[in-house]
């Protein structure tokens, strides 16, 4: 059992910075779980707290069940793969796999062995004699990766692991780790401010901010429900439309008022707003129809500049004076100046209030209902 | 000739002319360097040697009168005995010292660190000699080669200090967060993976440090009384200061001996390391 | 990220009394030999100390008489004259003007001629002073050394005839590699860019020093200055040529204090002169740091 639970953890600095902040978290046993947030908000002071390098000013930390909060960083039993990978320099391949084996005493021939056995698993048996100096960067996070595994640990620490590779290797190199992840079933936590790697790879994520965490949840929880307006700005390749509104109604139903224009209430947010609510409507592009014929609780507006995303386009319509995005399939695209109407795809659209960012919705009816996060190009 | 034609032949004279007037200018900077060296190229070799340079008809006489001198080869051996323990001190200390306040945040660190260098600029081996030179013989240690070895290493140290934490802290931290998340203790993470990675800092260090107390002449002279406990700077010195005739042959086969380690260890570390030491101080 | 506590650098989890101890042997050996040292001189300064007789066993208090009779001291003030001179003539001038002079010409000279000229002018700095010191008795002879000889002025022993020109010549040709050395690197990171432009706009070569490079290397010609001032002040080799002779016409300052203070016995008034020169170390070293700092702001 190796699950990692954190209760009111907490780190800080002398001089009053606030690095973690009253976290509380449990990621399973098994779990490949991304910490994302931009950079300042903790997540990478987290991971270290976690591998025992810097000192938790107060809170818990269990590692497995077992206490770990004051544990020395080599008893944690979890092994760290850094952004430079840390690769010794003035020791060859093997010597670096089997690095935590000579700490732990294991003998010569014996551990060497072992590197070796861990390293034909990575594809990496070419490259035994060689310097971390003479590997691509590609070889170079596979040597880390296989000196983290010989060690055996209950945890894996990755501390953005992809950022140090070219773009194409990157996408690669996710596919390939996620992959590892699943044979090894080793419980991971790696930290990234890269929103679409952590929707693509990780099991569960959290997204931080200023110490906090502003939402748990596995991706596709967290691209179709994001539970306040950072994270709504946070995560999406496109930035979600935040358009404000206020809810007017009648005896017969309310609905929401953008100026003017009359727009439905979306379905998640059925039953839950009052009339006189002052809210944020937020819709992906990628869930706003456009066109170039008038429809009803659509936003009239004028398109002002398409962008090509390749097998679609980004279209940016004035409304008034908030500049609305919605995603358009290839061969669609309005033309500038054109007039057009965006509509929220009502099973999509989100409602924030507007007070504190926080999402107005019902609890979801069935688990199964989303679990896909599209790809946008 | 056409005006143009000798305009364009006075050009390239006065090219030629300024061409001419920058080598001469420059053989005689070379030759204003080289000449006293010419002599301890030559003289060394040479069976009759004087003190104007000439060529030498070849000869290693001279080596061997200098092997049958016992002050000559003894002054050598305490040459490297002296260097070699400051060397070994100013590494030794300097490089924990330079970790420990590269790593560790000690109160007034910053601050120690300057007055350190300021200190080692200020207090130089002539501006203290009275005061060393009574403390040694308060503490029992005139004419003791520890006792140079020691006051050469309590000036070194500053600046070794100095270079070797800034060579530390441009080392990431990384290496020895990952061997000490994989179980490694303190002192194990020094030896894996600290102590390799800043080799040729150390080296550098080691060489300089014995580099200085080579060619140190003051420290020994004063604290050393024991021609036989007297390294080959200050017994050089008496060579050729006693009265009457010097011996040329001794002392030319004696400084070359004497200046060529000097030189070897230049050749090693800019060749090795490429790391160029404008008298201790990077530029 | 803002201000990080102890733990977070100590990579290697040393921790503070492990720290204390990697620091205390390196501290113990500069504190006895370095600042102990120049504390007693304080002391010691105003005592009648003496190595022999009965000062030597019973040091009285003397106050302020040692600094009196040193500024009294004709001799001393000779060795003052003499050091300024020797700084301002070997180093100021001597060095810096043959360190940049030499830095200057090789840019435009082929590599082999290059490093020939800065090898021969590095040897003469890194070779020991003693060998050093006589390679200079041999070349200036007792009558009959080379310089002699190239310049058919046989029977002029120049380091008697001329002794404070000698050591200036001297210290000039054993500290211009450090010089050199500087502004090489100065002149290196004059952006071309910075000199095309000028050449292109038709400047002389004098007009590119005055106008592109000089503004860049001024700070380094200060620095540089006091620099090997310091050093050449604090420096011994007179004695290795001249032993501050003849009749103290080449006795610079710490030829004096030998002579007087080691030589002589008188280690309380020895004391009192190796203050003041430390405490003209202090100015100029005081002066360099600040110009470092303004440097870097």
């Amino acid at each position: 059992m190796a699950s990692i639970e954190m209760r009111g953890l907490t780190k800080a600095y002398p001089g009053g910075v606030t690095a973690v902040d009253q976290l509380d978290l449990t990621i399973a046993d098994g779990e490949f779980f991304a910490l994302l947030g931009p950079s300042g908000c903790g997540k990478t002071t987290l991971l270290r707290t976690i591998a025992g390098l810097e000192r938790a000013t107060s809170g818990t930390l269990l590692l497995g069940g077992r206490d770990v909060t004051t544990a020395a960083p080599g008893k944690r039993d979890v092994a760290m793969v850094f952004q430079d990978y840390a690769l010794f320099p003035h020791m060859n391949v093997t010597d670096n796999i089997a690095y935590p084996l000579r700490i732990q005493k294991v003998a010569l021939a014996e551990r060497r062995r072992k590197a070796h056995e861990t390293a034909e698993g990575l594809g990496l048996a070419e490259l035994m004699d060689r310097r971390p100096g003479q590997l691509s960067g590609g070889q170079q996070q596979r040597v880390a990766l296989a000196r983290a595994i010989a060690y055996r640990p209950q945890v894996f620490l990755f501390d953005e692991p992809l950022s140090n590779l070219d773009a194409r290797l990157r996408l690669e190199a996710r596919t390939f780790l996620k992959r590892l992840q699943g044979e090894l079933g080793v419980t991971t936590v790696f930290v990234t401010h890269d929103q679409a790697e952590a929707l693509a790879m990780a099991d569960r994520m959290a997204v931080m901010e200023s110490g906090r965490i502003r939402q748990v949840g596995t991706p596709s929880d967290i691209f179709h429900r994001p539970a306040n307006v950072f994270v709504a700005n946070f995560i999406g390749s496109t930035p979600m439309n935040l358009l404000p509104a206020r809810v007017a109604g009648t005896a017969a139903g309310l609905h929401l008022m953008l100026g003017d224009v009359r727009l439905r209430v979306p379905v998640m947010a059925a039953g839950l707003l009052h009339e006189d609510d002052e809210v944020l409507l937020g819709s992906r592009p990628e869930y706003t129809d456009l066109s170039v014929d008038q429809r009803p609780d659509s936003l009239p507006g004028t398109v002002a500049v398409v962008e090509n995303l390749g097998a679609a386009a980004l279209v940016s319509v004035e409304i008034g004076d908030l500049m609305v995005q919605a995603v358009v399939p290839e061969g669609d695209e309005p033309r500038v100046g054109e007039p057009a109407w965006l509509t929220p795809q009502n099973a999509r659209a989100l409602v924030y209030r507007r007070a504190d960012g926080i999402l107005v919705a019902n609890e979801p009816e069935s688990p199964a209902a989303e679990r896909t996060v599209p790809v946008t190009a | 000739m056409s005006v143009k034609d000798s305009l364009a032949a006075d050009h390239i004279v006065a090219v030629m002319v300024r061409r001419v007037l920058f080598y001469t200018l420059l053989t005689l900077v070379a030759a204003f360097f080289a000449l006293p060296l010419l002599w301890l190229v030559f003289t060394p070799f040479d069976s009759t040697p004087g003190l104007a340079v000439k060529l030498p008809d070849f000869t290693l006489d001279n080596f061997r009168l200098l092997r049958g001198n016992p002050y000559a080869m003894s002054s050598l051996k305490n040459s490297v005995l002296i260097s070699g323990g400051t060397m070994v001190m100013v590494v030794v200390f300097g490089a924990l010292a330079a970790y420990a306040l590269s790593r560790v945040r000690i109160p007034g660190r910053d601050a120690l660190l300057y007055s350190l260098l300021l200190l080692s600029s200020i207090v130089t081996g002539t501006a203290a000699m009275v005061p060393i030179f009574l403390l040694m013989f308060q503490l029992n240690l005139i004419d003791s080669r520890t006792g140079v070895s020691l006051v050469l290493t309590g000036g070194l140290l500053p600046a070794a200090i100095f270079i070797l934490k800034d060579f530390m802290d441009s080392t990431p931290r990384s290496y020895e967060e990952s061997a000490r998340v994989f179980g490694a203790s303190p002192l194990q993470v020094l030896r894996h993976v600290v102590l390799p990675i800043a080799r040729p800092g150390l080296a550098t260090v080691a060489v300089w440090a014995m580099v200085n107390a080579w060619g140190d002449f003051l420290i020994a002279f004063i604290l050393l009384r024991d021609p036989e406990k007297s390294p080959a700077g200050v017994v050089m010195y008496t060579f050729y200061n006693e009265g009457g005739q010097a011996n040329l042959h001794l002392i030319s086969a004696f400084s070359l001996l004497y200046a060529i380690p000097v030189v070897a260890m230049y050749l090693f570390v800019s060749r090795r390391y490429g790391f160029r030491f404008y008298g201790g101080i990077k530029s | 990220m803002a201000a990080r506590s102890a733990d977070v650098t100590d990579a290697a989890g040393l921790g503070r009394v492990r720290a204390t101890a990697f620091v205390v042997p390196a501290l113990l050996l500069v504190g006895a030999f370095l600042v102990f040292p120049a504390l007693w001189t304080l002391y010691l300064g105003v005592t009648d100390y003496r190595l022999t007789g009965l000062a030597a066993a019973n040091p009285q208090f003397v106050g302020l008489q040692n600094y009196v009779t040193a500024i009294g001291d004709s001799q001393f003030r000779n060795a003052l004259w003499l050091t300024i001179l020797f700084v301002l003539g070997s180093a100021i001038i001597g060095q810096s003007f043959m360190g940049f002079g030499i830095a200057w010409t090789v840019r435009s000279v082929p590599r082999l001629v290059r490093g020939v000229i800065e090898t021969l002018v590095l040897l003469a700095w890194i070779l020991p002073s003693s060998v050093v010191a006589f390679l200079w008795i041999a070349y200036l002879g007792r009558g009959d050394g080379t310089l002699n000889t190239l310049l058919q002025t046989q029977g002029t022993d120049w380091l008697l005839a001329h002794p404070m020109q000698s050591i200036i010549v001297f210290n000039t040709w054993r500290g211009t590699a450090f010089s050199m050395l500087l502004f090489s690197a100065a002149l290196n990171a004059v952006p071309p860019s910075q000199l095309e432009t000028a050449r292109l706009a038709g400047a002389s070569t004098l007009q590119q020093f005055r106008d592109v490079v000089f503004p860049h290397i001024r700070g380094h010609v200060l620095t540089n200055t006091l620099l090997i001032s310091l050093w050449t002040f604090n420096d011994f080799s007179p004695y290795l040529l001249t032993a501050g002779g003849p009749n103290h016409a080449s006795e610079t300052l710490p030829v004096y204090i030998y002579n007087s203070a080691l030589y002589g016995g008188q280690l309380g008034y020895g004391s009192a002169i190796s203050l003041i020169m430390l405490v003209i170390n202090l100015v100029i070293a005081l002066f360099y740091l600040r110009l470092l700092k303004e440097r870097r702001t």
